[in-house]
């Protein structure tokens, strides 16, 4: 199923400059093969070798961050908008 | 009580105010802690005040001194650092990014406290940074580094924790903003002791967009306290609240009569979200600071559009 996956600045440079791209998948790991298939570049920037979320990464379905939901195994939906941000603090 | 020693002993104890006018369901209350009750005006109060009792009982700091106190911050813990180093003796430093509102800056040159700008590109993350360089540089310096100070959280865990239990022990809900951890993971923490059911859910700001500064995702940031008190497995959900939606909701207190800042709105947000989604639940908010900082914003009298677009380049969290 299509979802957008909205990227942050640091990860365009991989992705052709886009801030904005389409993937398919019925989960988040599906999604970022996709993803990683289209831009080998990204291979290993999201999702770690071992097939984790990187450490300094917040992964958002619709703003709901997935490592609340079910990490990379978290469904998503046709229309879905995924966003990748990097982990920031607040205070 | 109304006479007290000092303006110090006034920091806690804030009231819980019922919001459920707010609520989109009538089966789910709201109930708001106003921490802008604070002599400060915000829930820093607390965790600056604990950090540097902590640093006094243990030698690290010794009052009237007038002892360097470096920190970072996007305002609030500085103007709660600047007020207590008033009181107690100490000469403050803040790190402060650039884009925060033009009151926060203020109130910190008013209690005394010298501003060092860092860029506002790089968001909180860049502040810490130069603030530890200081530090380093500096051994004479104290260093709160309220991101892994576990003083921090035990303001909550003993403070603002214990008080919404004693106000309300049928909360099922907790939703609260995220920046450094503290008050999530120290209230969360007690809550949950109390009852095991309790939800913790988590409310921030899409930080992330507006920093620019980052060069790879290595350089981001989780606060060590936020690790340390396994605060993943603590939250049960977290979620991005947007400018707009912050935004509307910090107009919507005013409805209840509420004056709060923009961080208060995205808590409200969310507070929202989760009545939506839940049924006979009493859902308590921590609301960090009062209105009075960003009225340079224009966000409760500007065109909505542009209040926005400028929020998008403030830091409000």
């Amino acid at each position: 199923m299509p979802v957008e996956v909205r990227l942050p600045t640091v990860l365009r440079q991989h992705a052709g400059g886009l801030a904005s791209v389409k993937a398919n998948g019925e989960t988040l790991e599906d999604v970022f093969g996709d993803l990683v298939r289209q831009f080998p570049g990204l291979a290993g920037q999201v999702v770690t070798e071992d097939g984790a979320l990187h450490k300094f990464v917040n992964v958002y379905r619709n703003d709901d961050d997935v490592r609340y939901l079910d990490k990379l195994a978290t469904q998503v939906s046709d229309g879905d908008v995924i966003s990748i941000l990097p982990a920031v603090a607040g205070g | 009580m109304a006479l007290y020693a000092s303006i110090l002993d006034l920091i806690g104890n804030t009231p819980l105010v019922d919001v459920s006018q707010l609520s989109p369901n009538p089966s789910v209350r709201i109930l708001a802690k106003l921490e802008s009750q604070n002599p400060g005006g915000s829930v820093k109060d607390r965790v600056a005040l604990a950090m540097v009792l902590e640093a006094e009982k243990d030698g690290t700091l010794v009052p009237g001194t007038g002892q360097v106190i470096v920190e970072s911050s996007s305002g609030n813990t500085g103007i709660g650092l600047a007020m207590i180093a008033k009181v107690r003796g100490y000469t403050l430093k803040v790190v402060l990014p650039e884009n925060v509102s033009e009151e926060r800056k203020q109130l910190l040159s008013i209690w005394g406290a010298e501003i060092i700008p860092s860029p506002g590109s790089e968001g909180s993350n860049g502040a810490m940074r130069r603030a530890q360089d200081l530090a380093a540089e500096h051994d004479e310096w104290w260093f709160p580094f309220q991101y892994g100070n576990q003083a921090n959280v035990k303001a909550h865990l003993e403070g603002t924790g214990p008080e919404i239990w004693r106000d309300c022990p049928e909360v099922t809900h907790l939703v609260a903003g995220l920046g450094t951890s503290g008050t999530l993971v120290g209230v969360g923490t007690f809550l949950k002791q109390q009852n095991p059911d309790v939800q913790v859910w988590a409310i921030e700001p899409p930080a992330g967009e507006m920093v620019d500064g980052l060069k790879n995702f290595d350089e981001g940031f989780v606060p060590p306290i936020f690790d340390d008190n396994d605060g993943s497995d603590l939250l049960d959900r977290k979620m991005i609240v947007r400018p707009r939606e912050s935004l509307e909701w910090t107009r919507r207190l005013i409805d209840v009569g509420v004056f709060a800042g923009i961080s208060s709105g995205a808590v409200l947000a969310g507070a929202h979200r989760c009545a939506t989604e839940v049924d006979d639940a009493v859902i308590v908010v921590v609301l960090p600071d009062g209105g009075w900082k960003y009225l340079s914003t224009g966000a409760w009298t500007d065109d909505l559009d542009e209040v926005v677009e400028r929020a998008k380049r403030t830091m409000y969290f």
